[in-house]
């Protein structure tokens, strides 16, 4: 696939609202694959996650719409720990589920209380708001 | 009568792109005392101080103003061009409207312009109650300071003496040569390191004119430039220098054996040691740390077995003192410490090292001759990992350290040379090749078979006994998991550990990396904040061996011109005391950080060492009764600034 850039890509709204979303500089990446190299689904992802923030990035967002990468990610802060330039992955790949998600006519929803309450007290800070924030659209 | 005349400098764009010049020009022109006001592209250039002597005299200006870029910048150069024009230097003044408003406030174009003319009124203001003054001379020390004798230090104190000045070098460790004495060939030329350090180090130890202080740290620092008084604590061998031939029979019988600093832990020493059979100088020193006898009282086997007796359990530490003209800090870098990247698994897998301890492996004085070998048996397979602890800003270092790219190529090359049919494999990011011949190097050793791959290690296991690194090829956008026998990290500079120790010794600052700062990044490159100190090497940021040897020579040929002119103008804005309200309470004579204060007990006033006296102004805020000002920095001249500002605002 040919990627098409144009002239103010950097700045597409995707792009800074993205940065909102997340919080996190993506500009300061410099591309090392640390991310994709540490993370225990990268195996299963269609693009690793180092590749997903380059095309978040370039402004990319009909690149990115679909792929599996972001929903496969665990958040298990594996890449958040070791990214030499401090960035936290997880929350672009948060970023990019939560922008792709609330666009959607029907959202998937995750009943608070269907949830198994043993499985509160484990289950990944981040995965439970995520979860959360699909019901409130 | 005052007549000010006022010069807004554009600066290019940097100031002219975002402050509204003519505007200020035509505030400026009606501020009182102004008579003459201009703009233009350049004032630092020669048309543009011709611009303001001709405007001196033109219009018979009793002050002048300089909008433009800070004064550490170029206050010398148009407080010259006034002088040229007859006016007394210190009518002179600068508003910095290039740091203070075009550069900050890039985004809010008017408000940088209202603020440079606040200001401008302010300086105004100031200017108009400038007293002309003279500045005074003391006399200088032919006599340097240079603290810490790896490359740049020798090089720096070899370039002094040899222009005729007396050097005190001084050096924490047993013997000197630093880092460099540590390597094994350097980069790019692959010249041998001791070969090309070992006889510049007894340069140092021989020359006439330098005194050679190793085991020694720099204590106490007071004075000014020209006149610093150093105390350096010379502490203890427990080995009588004078008496002792180095014939090594002691390091030879001494029963205790400590981890070798030198060779980074690879090969043992003993409590009486010398670092390597090169050192210099060679006499043992007693680790008091480790040696049994100055522990308990017990063993003592190495004064028993030297014949001549230097031997010397009883040996105090000395306290040394010196007057010096100037002093140069070349105190170099730690390695940086890879156990805070725990995924690397260095300090968990004996075959993971740094890039310090590979040289060791690779030097032919090293713990084994040369060979790479981790437990006697020579790796098939090596992985290099570059930025480690550099460009990490997870362990604090936003940096490059400038020199792991090259030295690992050069590893990667012995390796290569020692064990031709190993597989070496480079991970990288980017590869910064800039210096002359790195290019060409990094060339010819890619040609020699090793495989650079671009991606960061995430992390490294143990399978059996190999270990296995997990990366992403980024150009191939495919993870990858590869064995390995031995694992290289190239280790990035960082600042010493005690660095703040050093900055707070000189009164030097810090910049955002750790390093030491020089007091201009292009044009005061050796220079530092304190007068008089200048820095070498490493203390200012990583560099390589040609750069540390280039910056020693700089720093040297400061130092020279300093102490050979023989004497040195003080400051003019210096301290004065009203003595009428002077109660010789004392206070100025604690504040004053550089000595320059001190009580007539007969006249019962405090007095002022102009030639001491830095203008620092901390004698001003102490005095309780109002009785020190300093000069063309009143209290009033201050309040009348602040009350300009307070109108305009």
């Amino acid at each position: 696939m040919t990627l098409r850039l144009e002239r103010g890509t950097f700045t597409t709204t995707f792009t800074q609202r993205l940065k909102e979303l997340s919080g996190q500089d993506l500009f300061t990446c410099y591309q090392c694959g640390k991310c994709s190299a540490g993370c225990p689904s990268a195996s299963v992802m269609e693009t690793p996650p180092h590749a997903v923030v380059r095309l978040a990035w370039l402004g990319q967002e009909k690149a990115l719409r679909g792929l599996n990468t972001y929903w496969l990610c665990a958040a298990c802060l594996t890449c958040d720990l070791r990214c030499p330039k401090g960035i936290d992955v997880s929350r672009i790949m948060e970023a990019l589920r939560v922008m792709f998600l609330r666009p959607r006519e029907e959202p998937d929803m995750v009943a608070p209380d269907s949830l198994p309450k043993d499985m509160l007290s484990r289950i990944p800070q981040q995965a439970l708001v995520a979860g959360l924030r699909k019901y409130t659209k | 009568m005052t007549r000010i005349g006022v010069f807004c400098c554009w600066c290019g764009s940097n100031i002219g792109g975002v402050v509204d010049l003519d505007r200020v020009r035509e505030e400026v022109s009606k501020m009182p005392g102004v008579v003459h006001a201009e703009c233009y592209r350049y004032f630092c250039s020669q048309p543009g101080q011709q611009m303001i002597e001709d405007a001196i005299g033109e219009h018979k200006l009793t002050g002048v103003v300089i909008a433009a870029c800070s004064p550490s910048m170029h206050e010398g150069t148009f407080r010259k061009a006034a002088e040229r024009a007859g006016l007394n230097r210190f009518h002179v003044e600068i508003v910095n409207t290039r740091e203070q408003c075009a550069w900050v406030h890039q985004e809010e174009q008017e408000a940088a312009t209202e603020k440079a003319i606040g200001l401008i009124a302010a300086m105004v203001e100031k200017t108009r109650q400038n007293e002309p003054l003279s500045p005074g001379s003391a006399p200088v020390v032919r006599r340097a300071l240079v603290v810490g004798a790896g490359i740049s230090g020798v090089q720096t104190a070899l370039d002094i003496a040899n222009g005729g000045c007396e050097v005190i070098l001084v050096e924490k460790e047993p013997s000197i040569g630093g880092h460099m004495a540590q390597l094994s060939e350097t980069f790019p030329t692959l010249d041998c390191s001791q070969c090309i350090m070992t006889p510049k180090m007894v340069d140092v130890a021989q020359h006439e004119k330098i005194r050679l202080l190793t085991y020694s740290k720099v204590e106490e620092v007071t004075g000014n430039v020209g006149n610093f008084h150093v105390k350096v604590r010379r502490m203890s061998a427990h080995v009588d220098r004078d008496k002792c031939t180095s014939c090594g029979i002691c390091i030879e019988k001494c029963p205790v054996t400590v981890t070798s600093e030198f060779d980074e832990g690879l090969a043992a020493r003993k409590a009486i040691y010398v670092n390597s059979p090169q050192a210099v100088p060679n006499t043992p020193v007693i680790d008091a740390e480790h040696c049994l006898y100055l522990e308990n009282g017990k063993c003592g086997i190495c004064a028993k077995v030297c014949e001549i007796g230097a031997v010397d359990y009883e040996q105090a530490d000395e306290i040394l003192e010196f007057d010096v003209g100037a002093a140069v800090v070349a105190t170099g870098f730690d390695e940086f410490d890879p156990n805070l990247k725990p995924e690397l698994g260095y300090g968990r897998y004996e075959n993971v090292i740094t890039g310090l301890e590979m040289e060791r492996l690779c030097s032919s004085s090293g713990p084994t001759m040369g060979e790479i070998e981790i437990d006697g048996k020579k790796p098939k397979d090596v992985v290099f990992i570059q930025c480690v602890g550099s460009r990490d800003e997870t362990v604090g270092n936003e940096h490059c350290s400038r020199i792991c790219c090259m030295s690992t190529t050069k590893q990667a090359f012995l390796v290569k040379e020692k064990i031709p049919d190993a597989a070496v494999t480079v991970f990288y990011m980017d590869i910064r090749a800039f210096g002359k011949g790195f290019e060409e190097f990094y060339d010819r050793v890619r040609k020699k078979g090793v495989v650079y791959r671009r991606g960061s290690v995430s992390e490294i296991y143990r399978k059996k006994d190999r270990l296995v690194v997990r990366a992403e090829d980024t150009l191939l956008g495919e993870p990858l998991d590869l064995e390995t026998d031995l694992v290289v990290l190239a280790a990035g500079l960082v600042p010493r550990h005690d660095a703040d120790d050093v900055a707070k010794l000189f009164k030097l600052s810090r910049s955002t990396d750790g390093f030491i700062k020089e007091s201009h990044p292009k044009l005061h490159p050796v220079e530092t904040t304190t007068n008089g100190v200048f820095l070498a090497g490493c203390s200012q940021g990583p560099k390589d061996i040609p750069d540390a040897v280039a910056q020693a020579g700089c720093a040297a040929s400061k130092v020279l011109s300093l102490l050979e002119s023989g004497k040195l103008t003080t400051e003019a804005q210096i301290a004065e005391v009203d003595e009428e309200r002077c109660a010789a309470c004392a206070m100025c004579v604690t504040a004053c950080p550089y000595d320059a204060r001190t009580l007539d007990e007969e006249r019962n006033v405090a007095e002022v060492d102009e030639a001491l006296c830095q203008g620092c102004g901390a004698c001003v805020a102490a005095c309780m009764n109002k009785a020190c000002e300093l000069k063309n920095m009143t209290t009033r001249q201050i309040g009348s600034m602040v009350s300009q500002l307070g109108d305009r605002s």
